[in-house]
């Protein structure tokens, strides 16, 4: 037990992972938010982490917040505080917390059943008691206990009440009585800690500086605020967990950017649609139309949407696909996350089809890649897939704050309007004019010289109805120098230099990035330094096959079972496969940098210190 | 194969108010077998378009899978088209039309793209309130894979081997009438003289106006013993009620005719004229219509004409307070609040 007493012993500073157990539809979403964006506003660095079920209400759910000073962006994989406030899973619960941990509970109710462990300090507060007799109605006090548990975590911690309180104030604005009762439930908490556990914890939060110039942000808002920065005015979208919140996020910024407050007329249209069938339909009709048009989706909606997809890549129409990926297959586990659908995206559609792919790693990265996808798909006038997932997307995420360039214009491609089409002969929509494999289009409604018949069967470069081999192959084989000459316009792969000469490498890919630069550190440590890409595009750049050739082995990260990021790179470069050493992690949570350490070190001879 | 142009010799052809002849209305040389409906609904097409002197690149094509959706290469060649994927056209008609209202959306379909694959996108493009001319060329049967039914089939109606259709027949006019649309016809090829009225009307409907036209397959529902072709048509075609379009221009306002006929003006512009054929039929009495339509006639008389018309309901763009410009017409930076706004939109997050 010493080897315990020195964990209890050892104080964590702003270095430990506080997880609250609730019960869906509980209303604990605000106070756990509010607990993380607390810590945020002291300066701490934070990862939060909503694991919830597909459920409206009754099962279980955790919000995991992670408190690193060091800021890492990462889940840490262990749990230093739990509250368990959910009956049902407390044995648990329990089990998860590291030896010298802690576990605040409701001690309202005797619990015969209760489940002790030695070398986990079990904290009662009779959260229920507190609140029931302080407070009214019924669903209040279901509330206000999760207030309540706010208040003991900070008396415990040392969360500044300040701070609390400020934020309590945003949340309610001028609701003075609702400012009050919420404050009257997390002083409860705090006065019942300190009245009954004075003695301090080993877990301690103190202010520190390091998240000024930073938000908290989840990546479908973000990716939603790309769509307004882009010009987006067209989105179509059939609801689907975990992307419900883009289109959300998308109107919410529409509504108070895009009314026009004499009029009422808004300057964007988003229709909720049947299915995705016709969401993507709707989508390709406004590209093909000449607007920013886009859909929000997740796997199941980008199946239903395949034979669209390889329509509008076959007739060259722009759009933008934006897949938060869950896991799958079939309906899967919608509400866990994964990186399920690299290859579904990259070929998506019957026949021969490439598409261009952008891979963000975070929110920031959602906002940037979501105008950087506009410009693209209009470019090449083609579909183009966002590609993120239920971790980037639902999940509030500390970040950089986002930056604009007012110089920024938009990359509309190639269109002749009416003054263009005066000037030329004739049209045909799809020669290679430039001898670039991008052809010129033109929108309807403009110039009857523009007018052209956009199908989905076999045409020639006139854009006419062709059965003819050697006319066909011709508008495909153009295709191909379209897409391959995308490979060094989207995004660049991100690079990490090893600070000591190494052959072995990680490659991966969106939302792992935090997991792998931690596991960069620990592997550093260990004396088996790895470099490091993070690929951020499709087609692959012409770097990331030299960066492959660079290295004797190269560890795949990445989110599914079937190593898909693994088998582009073996599919699109000339890496020698036996090289691509696959790592992987499809459990459906937020990836997580101790498994990868691990899989690196069952491979590693440590290096001489 | 490729395409054929058609030859535009028009010297001697009239005029409409634009001075554009006919031929500035047609397409490339349709590929459907001789004697094919979907043929004469075309021609009825671009007569309509002439006559009412729209410009060409007014219009947008939109079309789904099969014989009938191929039709839209054969008629405005001047015109934008998108010919999707199968029984998809109303979603693409939906983004198109969402994105730039300006333009006369002409929809092409099939009893096949619209009653069986793309039923349920049909639907929900009525209860959108889409504003479009939506042509359904029904014939019964699906030609470009060899003359099995379609969901329009009636009962009893039998193939070529003579084989019978024993499923109940979906109508489309019901269907439309039952989702709220405001404007429901039905037609015949073999009609020139009704069906150019009803396309001109319908043209200048704001909303969403469907025009069932029986429109026989020559090779494989033309038989004896079929519901569709083009014998029988003629044998039970009934129009329930006349319709005549006089366009804005020409409008003349006056008393209603001696023999009852009701005048509708148009929100688009332009009037019509209905004379009832029938006693008592009202092109404006919705139950009436769903009860004309789905009593069985003693005599198998098929219904025609404008069957109901309503330009009360506001289309897509009412509902959705689109703007008057079209989206597709907004410059970027009308779009985009900039690095200002960004500090202002972050505040909340921080």
């Amino acid at each position: 037990m010493n080897a315990l007493a020195d964990i209890r012993a050892a104080v964590r500073v702003n270095d430990f992972v506080l997880k609250i157990a609730n019960v869906n539809g509980t209303g604990s979403a605000s106070a756990n938010g509010l607990l993380m964006k607390a810590i945020f506003r002291m300066g701490v660095p934070v990862v939060g982490k909503n694991l919830f079920p597909s459920n409206i209400q009754g099962l279980p759910t955790w919000y995991e917040i992670r408190l690193t000073k060091d800021s890492y962006a990462a889940r840490a994989g262990e749990t230093h505080f739990m509250v368990a406030m959910n009956a049902e899973t407390y044995a648990q619960d329990i089990e998860e917390v590291a030896p010298g941990g802690y576990l605040l509970y409701d001690n309202t109710w005797p619990r015969p059943e209760l489940h002790e462990r030695a070398e986990v300090t079990a904290i009662g507060v009779p959260l229920a008691r507190m609140c029931n007799a302080e407070f009214d109605n019924a669903r209040t006090r279901v509330l206000m206990k999760n207030m309540a548990y706010v208040g003991a975590v900070a008396g415990l911690t040392g969360l500044d009440l300040d701070v609390i309180r400020s934020m309590v104030e945003e949340m309610f604005g001028t609701k003075a009585h609702l400012i009050e009762a919420n404050m009257k439930a997390i002083q409860l908490g705090l006065d019942y800690v300190t009245e009954h556990y004075p003695d301090p914890i080993s877990l301690k939060v103190e202010a520190m500086d390091k998240t000024a110039g930073h938000i908290m942000i989840d990546g479908n808002t973000a990716a939603a605020l790309g769509c307004v920065y882009a010009g987006a005015t067209f989105g179509a979208w059939y609801p689907i967990t975990p992307s419900t919140s883009l289109m959300d996020g998308f109107k919410s910024f529409c509504e108070k950017l895009r009314i026009d407050p004499e009029t009422g007329e808004k300057k964007f249209c988003i229709i909720q649609a049947e299915d995705e069938l016709a969401s993507v339909g709707m989508a390709v009709g406004a590209g093909w139309n000449g607007a920013r048009a886009f859909t929000p989706t997740s796997g199941p909606g980008i199946s239903l949407m395949s034979e669209f997809i390889g329509f509008a890549y076959y007739g060259e129409v722009p759009l933008v696909l934006f897949d938060v990926q869950r896991a799958g297959p079939s309906t899967g586990l919608p509400t866990r996350t994964q990186q399920c659908d690299l290859t579904l995206a990259a070929y998506a559609s019957h026949g021969d089809t490439k598409h261009i792919c952008v891979y963000p790693a975070d929110p920031k990265e959602c906002f940037e890649m979501a105008v950087a996808s506009f410009d693209l798909a209009e470019r090449f006038q083609t579909p183009v897939f966002f590609m993120t997932d239920l971790d980037i997307g639902m999940n509030d995420w500390m970040v950089p704050e986002f930056e604009w360039d007012d110089s920024y214009q938009p990359d509309r491609g190639k269109v002749l309007h009416a003054e263009d089409l005066e000037k030329i002969e004739k049209f045909y929509r799809y020669e290679d004019r430039d001898g670039d494999g991008v052809p010129y289009r033109t929108l309807p409604g403009e110039h009857p010289k523009g007018a052209y018949f956009t199908r989905g069967s076999g045409h020639n470069w006139k854009g006419g109805y062709t059965e003819d081999g050697a006319e066909y192959q011709e508008v495909l084989d153009r295709l191909t120098r379209k897409w391959e000459s995308a490979a060094d316009v989207v995004p660049g792969p991100v690079v990490v230099e090893a600070e000591r000469e190494t052959r072995d490498a990680i490659i991966s890919i969106g939302g792992c990035d935090g997991a792998v630069r931690e596991a960069l550190d620990r592997l550093n440590e260990a004396n088996c330094p790895v470099n490091y890409l993070r690929v951020r595009g499709f087609p692959f750049s012409a770097e990331i096959e030299a960066f492959i050739e660079a290295h004797d082995r190269v560890f795949v990260v990445e989110q599914n079972r079937d190593a898909q990021l693994r088998s582009l790179l073996i599919n699109e470069t000339s890496a020698d496969k036996e090289k691509l050493i696959p790592l992987l992690d499809y459990a459906g949570m937020p990836a997580n940098p101790s498994f990868i350490t691990a899989g690196i070190l069952a491979h590693c001879q440590p290096q001489e210190a | 194969m490729t395409s054929m142009p058609k030859p535009k010799l028009d010297k001697h052809l009239p005029r409409n108010k634009l001075g554009l002849t006919i031929r500035n209305y047609e397409g490339v040389m349709s590929t459907l077998c001789a004697g094919c409906g979907h043929d004469s609904v075309t021609a009825s097409l671009v007569q309509a378009f002439w006559e009412l002197g729209l410009a060409p690149e007014s219009a947008a094509k939109v079309s789904g899978i099969g014989c009938s959706s191929k039709t839209t290469a054969y008629f405005m060649g001047q015109s934008h088209g998108i010919n999707t994927v199968h029984g998809r056209m109303p979603s693409v008609a939906t983004g198109a039309n969402a994105v730039n209202g300006d333009l006369h959306y002409i929809g092409i379909s099939g009893d096949g793209d619209s009653l069986s694959i793309g039923f349920g996108q049909f639907a929900h493009a009525i209860r959108r309130n889409l504003n479009m001319l939506y042509v359904i060329e029904n014939n019964g049967v699906y030609g470009l894979t060899k003359g099995q039914f379609s969901a329009s089939a009636d009962v009893g109606s039998t193939t070529k081997k003579g084989i019978a259709n024993e499923q109940t027949p979906i109508d489309p006019c019901v269907q439309a009438l039952t989702l709220g649309a405001g404007f429901v016809a039905r037609g015949f090829s073999g009609d020139k003289a009704q069906l150019v009225p009803l396309i001109k009307a319908a043209l200048m409907h704001k909303g969403f106006a469907l025009i069932d036209v029986i429109s026989p397959c020559v090779t494989f529902n033309d038989h004896k013993g079929s519901t569709k072709s083009y014998a029988h048509t003629y044998k039970y075609y009934h129009p329930l009620i006349h319709t005549d379009f006089v366009a804005e221009a020409d409008a003349i306002i006056g008393e209603h005719d001696e023999d009852g006929a009701l005048e509708v003006t148009l929100h688009d512009g332009g009037q019509l004229k209905f004379k009832q054929t029938d006693a008592g039929y009202d092109p404006r009495d919705k139950a009436q219509a769903v009860e004309t339509l789905m009593t069985p006639s003693s005599n198998g008389e098929i219904r025609t004409g404008l069957l109901y018309l309503n330009e009360d309901s506001p289309d897509m763009h009412g509902s959705n307070q689109l703007p008057a410009r079209p989206l597709n017409q907004f410059a970027h930076e009308e779009l985009c609040p900039g690095s200002a706004g960004l500090e202002k939109l972050l505040r909340r997050y921080g």
